[in-house]
C-alpha cells in the first residue's frame, strides 16, 4: 500500500485525530444535507404530479422510502463496523459501530410510523401484518437489542464487542429472515389486500425520490459523525487531549 | 486428548451434574405445560378454535420455556469458577460449547418433545399432526439452543441476563417459529410437509455451523461482564 494512503487509514483509527477532522467536515456535510432534504422535500410535495389512483397521500413516499433504504444500510454500517472492530480491533469502528445503533432504530420506526400513516389511506388501517412491515419490525428488534445490550455492561470495551458479536449473527440472519417472513406471508396473504408489482415511477416523482434518498444518506452520515464524535468523548473522557477540550 | 473425547467428557460431566439437580430439568416442562392450558382458559375450550391455534401456541410456549432454560447454560459453570477454566483448556471453545449445549438440550429440549404429544392432545391437534409436531420440534429446539446459546454466553456475568437474554435472542427465532408452525399447519391440512420440514432442517444446519462459533467469540467476551 503507497505510504500516504496507509497513513491515512492509521490515521482514521485515532479517536483524536477524527475528532478535529471531523469538525471540519460537519459544516459542509450539514449544509449539503440541508440543501438535498429541503429541494427533494419541496419539489416531492410541491411540484411533483399527483398520483393517478393515490391523489396526494402518495407524496409520503419521498421521506418513506429513503428512512426504510437508511434503516437497512445502517445495519449494514453497523455490522461492517462491528466486523472491523472484531478482527483489526480498531477503536474508531467499534465507536462508529455503537453509535449507528440508535440512528438505525430511530429511522426504522419512522419508516414503520410513516408506513403506517400511508397505510390509512391506501389500505384503510393503520398496520398491516404484510411481509415488508413484518421484516421491518424484525429489524427494530434486532436494533433494539444490540442497544439493550449495549447499556448493560459496566465496562464499554465489553459492551463494544458483544454488540458487535450481536450484530454479526444478525447480519447473516437477516436474510433468512426477510426470505422466511416473505414465504409466510405469500401463505397467509389475506385476500382483501393484493399487492402487484410495483408500477414503475414516472421520471417526475422519481427524481425528488432520488434527491431526498441522497439527501437521507447525508443526513445519516452527518448523525453518526455527530454520535461518534460524543461516543469519542465519553470513551476518551480521561485522556489528556479530552480533558483539554472540556476545560 | 482427541477431539471425540473432549466432546463427550464435557456432555457427560454436565449430563450428570444437572441430573443431580433433577428440579432444574422439570421446571421448564412444568412451564410449558402451564402455559399451554392457558391458552384454553383465556381463549375458548371449544376444540374446532383450539385446533386452529394449536400449531402456534404450542410453538410459542415450546419457544419460550427453551429461553427460559437457556438462562442457566453457563450460569452454574460461571457461579464456580469452571467456565473460566474450560476458556483456558488448550481444545478448540466452539466443540466445549456444542458439547454444552448438546447437554443442555438433552435435559431441556427432548423432554419438552416428548411431552409435546401431551399437550397437542389437550389443544385437539389432529393426531396426524403429532409426528410431524415432534419432529420439528427436534431440530426447532436444538436451533433454538445453538443460536441462544450465544445470548447466554453474553449475559452470563450479568444481573438481569435473562431477560436481555431473551431481547437478543428472540429476533432470529422467527424463521424457526414460521417453518415449525408451517409445518404443523401442512401436516393438519393434510398437505405434504417434507419441504418445509427439509428447510427447518437448513436452518439447524445453519444453526450448528454458526451458534458454536459465535458463541465461543461470546464467551470470551460475556465473562468479562
Amino acid at each position: 500500500m503507497p505510504s500516504a494512503i496507509s497513513r491515512w487509514f492509521h490515521r482514521l483509527g485515532s479517536p483524536r485525530w477524527f475528532y478535529h477532522t471531523s469538525r471540519r467536515w460537519l459544516p459542509w456535510l450539514a449544509i449539503l444535507t440541508i440543501a438535498l432534504l429541503v429541494t427533494g422535500v419541496v419539489w416531492g410535495l410541491g411540484f411533483a404530479p399527483q398520483d393517478a389512483r393515490q391523489g396526494n397521500s402518495y407524496r409520503i413516499i419521498f421521506i418513506h422510502v429513503p428512512a426504510s433504504v437508511l434503516a437497512l444500510v445502517g445495519y449494514y454500517v453497523m455490522a461492517g463496523a462491528g466486523a472491523i472492530a472484531l478482527i483489526w480491533r480498531i477503536k474508531m469502528a467499534e465507536m462508529v459501530m455503537i453509535s449507528a445503533a440508535p440512528l438505525g432504530a430511530a429511522l426504522t420506526f419512522l419508516a414503520l410510523l410513516t408506513g403506517a400513516v400511508w397505510a390509512k389511506p391506501t389500505w384503510g388501517t393503520y398496520w398491516v401484518w404484510d411481509a415488508r412491515t413484518t421484516s421491518m419490525l424484525i429489524l427494530l428488534f434486532l436494533y433494539l437489542g444490540v442497544m439493550a445490550l449495549g447499556k448493560s455492561y459496566a465496562a464499554r470495551e465489553v459492551a463494544y464487542r458483544a454488540c458487535a458479536i450481536v450484530s454479526l449473527v444478525g447480519t447473516v440472519n437477516i436474510p433468512i429472515i426477510y426470505k422466511s417472513v416473505d414465504w409466510w406471508y405469500t401463505l397467509h396473504q389475506p385476500a382483501t389486500i393484493k399487492f402487484t408489482s410495483a408500477p414503475s415511477m414516472h421520471p417526475s416523482m422519481l427524481q425528488p425520490l432520488l434527491v431526498t434518498t441522497l439527501g437521507f444518506y447525508c443526513f445519516y452520515a452527518l448523525v453518526l459523525m455527530l454520535n461518534t464524535r460524543a461516543e469519542i468523548i465519553g470513551r476518551e473522557r480521561r485522556a489528556v487531549w479530552v480533558r483539554e477540550l472540556l476545560q | 486428548m482427541s477431539f471425540g473425547r473432549m466432546f463427550f467428557g464435557v456432555v457427560r460431566r454436565d449430563f450428570l451434574s444437572r441430573v443431580r439437580h433433577g428440579q432444574d430439568i422439570v421446571n421448564p416442562l412444568l412451564f410449558f405445560v402451564i402455559a399451554t392450558s392457558l391458552v384454553p382458559i383465556a381463549v375458548s375450550p371449544e376444540a374446532g378454535r383450539l385446533t386452529q391455534l394449536a400449531p402456534g401456541m404450542i410453538w410459542i410456549t415450546a419457544l419460550l420455556s427453551t429461553l427460559l432454560a437457556l438462562d442457566g447454560l453457563f450460569a452454574e459453570d460461571y457461579a464456580d469458577g469452571s467456565l473460566a477454566q474450560l476458556i483456558l483448556s488448550p481444545q478448540p471453545l466452539w466443540l466445549l460449547v456444542l458439547g454444552k449445549v448438546f447437554a443442555h438440550w438433552l435435559l431441556t429440549g427432548l423432554p419438552l418433545i416428548v411431552l409435546s404429544p401431551l399437550l397437542a392432545l389437550m389443544l385437539a391437534l389432529p393426531t396426524s399432526a403429532y409426528m410431524p409436531l415432534m419432529g420439528g420440534l427436534v431440530l426447532g429446539t436444538a436451533s433454538f439452543s445453538l443460536l441462544g446459546a450465544v445470548g447466554a454466553a453474553l449475559t452470563v456475568a450479568l444481573r438481569q441476563g435473562g431477560m436481555l437474554l431473551s431481547l437478543i435472542v428472540m429476533p432470529f427465532y422467527f424463521p424457526v417459529l414460521i417453518f415449525g408452525t408451517s409445518v404443523v399447519q401442512s401436516a393438519v391440512d393434510g398437505v405434504d410437509f417434507f419441504p418445509i420440514m427439509a428447510l427447518l432442517g437448513a436452518f439447524f444446519a445453519f444453526s450448528l455451523a454458526l451458534g458454536p462459533i459465535a458463541a465461543a467469540a461470546s464467551l470470551k467476551v460475556g465473562i468479562n461482564g
